[in-house]
């Protein structure tokens, strides 16, 4: 076998897949914070006593975590360009990560709202804090805390997931390889280039997610203990 | 253009088993990969525990897409003119063996230490510890997020679609395009992937009440 591997035809085309590595970061970030909205959002609508929310709530969680991204995705993008809704392919890409993620994130926060021992409602109860401030100081913020880890692996694994929004022809980074091996005819080297790529990627979003739980966990930055 | 017949879900039906095939495939060889991974991760010896964490986090960090790309082109490159089946499955065998490795390290590591410590009192080296003391009770906390696992490798095949091979998504895809429902059509494989998934799902949360019983 004689085959001369040549990374220097991948290397010219950097901007490019640059630009892609970006759209893959905007995407995945939008993603991230509009499914962690909604994935709470659900998380509290499953604690409803409203038996209707909780078995739409319940309905939508099962369904995603059910089906895969892909199908998703293009239920979405075709789907809704078929009755008359033609989105762009970014649109289409950040709405289906979007539902995706929030079906996930619900699960994970259902699961640290759970964790909040019943006496601790109780005895801001007795402080007299408001329900919206024992719902947001003693049961949302340590929930998202205690659970916080688990949210940032799932985060990391949407970020790689957005790699599937190629398939509808979203110009992030694995669209942009897709493109440079069509034309350099350089499959192998490219694909290897961008996995390096998105190692690097998720090296970056793990860093920022400690950053993050840094900065946004005053309890536990000055008494060092978790929850 | 034709319409969405009784005949296109029977063909998606077939397409279907593909996806249970490559399922298997990839369940078993990264099985069993992931099962040496997991010793590696909690051996005594240095260096296989570096390899076998440096694996888990390369494998880890790279998308499942990726991954299919680099082994289907790598391995043509290499000489081999492998088929999609083989290719989807080296890849999935790769990936699953990652992820089943570090779940099934945490269900060692959950074995309680004076498991290790009385076993060894006992006189067991350290291939008896493991078989004899540390595996059976681990097998019975892994059983729960293995199972869960499963459901991510049923949906997972379906991106072995972009290397030609014809799974439920692919049938899905050639069906829309002559048929242009996609709402129907797409709608169509996510019910069947759901009737796959969605009995492993009950299942693994079965199991996983079932040991908080006896746990507790």
């Amino acid at each position: 076998m004689h085959y001369t591997f040549d990374f220097m035809s991948v290397f010219v085309n950097w901007p490019r897949l640059l630009e892609g590595a970006w759209l893959t970061v905007q995407l995945s970030a939008l993603s991230i914070v509009l499914g962690f909205v909604v994935g709470t959002l659900c998380a509290i609508a499953f604690k409803s006593k409203s038996w209707l929310l909780q078995a739409v709530v319940k309905t939508y969680v099962e369904i995603i975590r059910n089906t895969p991204l892909l199908v998703q995705v293009f239920l979405v993008y075709f789907g809704l360009a078929s009755i008359g809704l033609k989105l762009s392919a970014e649109t289409a890409a950040v709405i289906a990560l979007t539902v995706n993620v929030g079906a996930y994130t619900a699960e994970i926060m259902r699961a640290g709202i759970n964790s909040i021992h019943p006496g601790q409602i109780e005895a801001a109860e007795c402080l007299g804090m408001s329900k919206f401030h024992v719902y947001w100081h003693v049961v949302l913020l340590p929930a998202v805390e205690r659970v916080y880890p688990s949210l940032t692996s799932q985060f990391i694994l949407l970020m790689l997931a957005s790699s599937i929004t190629s398939q509808i022809s979203a110009e992030e980074l694995t669209a942009t390889a897709n493109l440079v091996q069509s034309e350099t005819f350089r499959s192998f080297e490219v694909y290897v280039v961008i996995a390096v790529a998105y190692l690097a990627l998720s090296f970056l979003f793990r860093a920022a997610f400690w950053l993050v739980g840094k900065t946004a966990f005053v309890r536990k930055r000055k008494l060092g203990t978790n929850l | 253009m034709t319409s969405f017949t009784f005949l296109h879900v029977e063909y998606l039906l077939q397409a279907a088993v593909w996806t249970v095939v490559l399922s298997l495939v990839a369940f078993v060889f990264g099985g069993v990969a992931g099962f040496v991974i997991a010793l590696w991760r909690v051996s005594p010896n240095k260096t296989l525990r570096a390899i076998a964490s440096w694996y888990i986090q390369i494998v880890q960090g790279i998308p499942l897409l990726v991954i299919l790309f680099v082994a289907y082109f790598g391995l043509a490159i290499a000489g081999f003119k492998l088929s999609p089946l083989v290719a989807a499955g080296i890849s999935f065998a790769v990936y699953c063996a990652a992820f089943l490795g570090e779940i099934w390290r945490g269900c060692i590591e959950a074995v309680p230490k004076t498991q290790w410590e009385a076993s060894e009192c006992l006189g067991f080296n350290r291939f008896e510890q493991l078989q004899k003391v540390i595996l059976p009770q681990a097998f019975k906390i892994a059983i729960p997020p293995t199972v869960g696992f499963m459901v991510q490798i049923v949906k997972n095949t379906s991106l072995a679609s972009v290397i030609g091979f014809v799974d439920l998504s692919r049938a899905g895809q050639i069906i829309n395009n002559s048929t242009f429902q996609p709402f129907t059509v797409f709608g169509c494989v996510a019910l069947i992937y759901f009737c796959l998934c969605y009995p492993l799902s009950a299942l693994s949360k079965h199991f996983e009440r079932k040991l908080n019983v006896s746990n507790r």
